[in-house]
């Protein structure tokens, strides 16, 4: 469980974040949806700890991030896995090579039991066969993938997911919402995930964070997404015609 | 420009500190050692190698042609050759020669893993990334400056005595003689000295440079030029520096 209180971030004079809290739970697929450039990003780099907001807490089960000291920040990093936007793979090491790196790093196992659990991690992203390749040699899904699988080859506690289909066809989206949902199952993590893609809310959202300039403006799930009344969470949803269709055909069946 | 240069200097010393903490598995730190000693020192030996072959015969020629006459003994010519190579060519010279390949090599390879947010993934997993990427590269070329400096005055001499060989510019046996004139051996080791100093302000300034790269593929570019223009500047200062301290 990750709980933020109040959390504010600003760039210089522009408020990005304007006092967000919300509780991110255990075992689900915890979403963060909003507009491009309200603040999804800035508000996982505060959870994270890339950026540090001007106030607010951030807690991992009741351990506080931002009062920690390097060393212990270090240490719960260790339990985090991070999927980035642009999938941040190591580009002077193999795909084997990179799913190994944090077993490498912090493991205690020897190089074959290494290896074996860095090609099941592969395995488990329908990878087999590319674990000689370089990160330049692979497509833009792949590279998505194998940064999944890099980032839980450790058995993370916490997953951080940013816009994982972002640049996919709606298929692959798919295959990578479908794994993440299924992995956080697996292995009861807590998984945050940012996107703007509605298939991916509809598919996974469990708990769902709608927000719209800096602040929390809707919480829910996926089954009340759509029945929802508030105004800014609709135009957001609403913006395409497909999910405009599926509100009047259900509207139409309350009806009758 | 004063406080610029000082916050600078101070995000320099704070980013060392970092990167001088106890690493967290010695095995990953040296295998990334013997990476970078390859890619930082073994990848330059052939450029070192070339580039102090002509000079040496260029040297040579220059002060063949242009300084001796009858009244000068016949060694001179040997002397000047050996004292230019390792009192400055190949210790100071040689590395701002380095400060352009290998410091650009640092500072956009750092700047382009902070670019693509690589920097963050290590920071992510727990991982010092400081200490990490640049704790290996100080060492490696530290360790392997010797042997570039070396290599160059070897060349130098080889280059040297190709004017006598295939130029016949000069007697051979009277370049030995002249090479071998008064030879002291500090000013060898002093050269040395000068390059470890060097091989550090290259390796952990680039690195800095690419380090603090905020933006895109812009400012890594920027950094880089930044990164050369640095190394240059500080090795010509604590040339300056070393050289009054170390001589005899
Ligand atoms: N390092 C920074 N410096 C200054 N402003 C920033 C910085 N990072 C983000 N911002 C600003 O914060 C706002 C939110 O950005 P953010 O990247 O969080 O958006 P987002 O919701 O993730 O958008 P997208 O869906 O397009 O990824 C933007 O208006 C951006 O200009
Ligand atoms: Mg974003």
């Amino acid at each position: 469980m990750i709980e933020i209180n109040t959390i504010e971030k600003s760039f210089e004079e522009k408020k990005v974040l304007k006092g967000i809290s919300t509780t991110f739970k255990t075992g689900e697929t915890n979403l963060i949806i909003g507009e491009s450039g309200s603040g999804k990003t800035v508000l996982m780099q505060c959870i994270v700890g890339l950026l540090t907001p001007e106030k607010g807490e951030v807690k991992y089960d009741h351990r506080d991030l931002l009062k920690m000291g390097k060393l212990e920040t270090q240490k719960l990093r260790r339990e985090m896995g991070m999927l980035f936007q642009s999938a941040a793979l190591f580009d002077s090491m193999t795909v084997l090579e990179n799913v190994m790196f944090p077993l490498n790093m912090f493991s205690d196992k020897t190089l074959r039991e290494q290896t074996r659990r860095a090609l099941t991690c592969l395995d488990r992203v329908n990878l087999k066969g590319a674990d000689t390749k370089f990160p330049g040699e692979i497509s833009g899904g792949m590279q998505k993938r194998v940064a999944i699988a890099r980032a839980i080859a450790l058995n993370p506690h916490y997953l951080f997911c940013d816009e994982p289909n972002s640049g996919l066809d709606p298929k692959t989206s798919l295959v990578i919402d479908a794994l993440i949902h299924e992995i956080t199952k697996e292995y009861g993590m807590t998984t945050i995930i940012n996107t703007h893609d509605m298939n991916s809310v509809m598919s996974i959202g469990e708990n769902i964070l709608f927000i719209n300039k800096g602040k929390n403006e809707w919480e829910g799930s996926k089954e009340n997404i759509l029945s929802s009344n508030n105004k800014k969470l609709n135009s957001f949803i609403f913006a395409s015609d497909l999910f405009k269709k599926v509100k009047e055909i259900e509207v139409n069946q309350v009806k009758e | 420009m004063i406080a610029e240069g000082l916050e600078t200097t101070g995000k320099y010393i704070l980013l060392m500190k970092r990167v001088f903490s106890r690493p967290e598995r010695i095995r990953v730190y040296l295998k990334q050692y013997v990476k970078e000693i390859e890619q930082l020192g073994i990848n330059s030996i052939g450029i070192v190698l070339l580039i102090s072959l002509f000079i040496g015969a260029v040297i040579t020629i220059q002060i063949k042609l242009n300084i001796e006459s009858p009244w000068m003994p016949r060694w001179t010519v040997g002397y000047i050759t050996r004292e230019i190579m390792l009192l400055e060519f190949s210790s100071s010279i040689m590395c701002l020669i380095l400060a352009g390949k290998v410091g650009s090599n640092i500072s956009s390879e750092i700047g382009s893993m902070r670019v693509t947010q690589q920097i963050d993934a290590l920071e992510i997993m727990g991982v010092n990334s400081a200490s990490f990427l640049i704790l290996p590269k100080i060492l490696a070329l530290v360790t392997i400056i010797p042997l570039l400096v070396t290599f160059s005055i070897c060349a130098g001499i080889i280059g040297a005595y190709c004017t006598c060989w295939f130029g016949g510019i000069l007697n051979a046996s009277d370049l030995s003689y002249g090479l071998q004139y008064n030879f002291v051996e500090w000013y060898a080791w002093s050269s040395f000295i000068k390059s470890l100093f060097f091989a550090f302000i290259i390796a952990s300034v680039s690195s800095f440079y690419g380090y603090s790269v905020k933006g895109g593929s812009i400012e890594v570019g920027k950094a880089s030029t930044d990164s050369v223009v640095s190394c240059s500047v500080l090795i010509l200062f604590s040339d300056l520096i070393l050289t009054n301290l170390l001589k005899l």
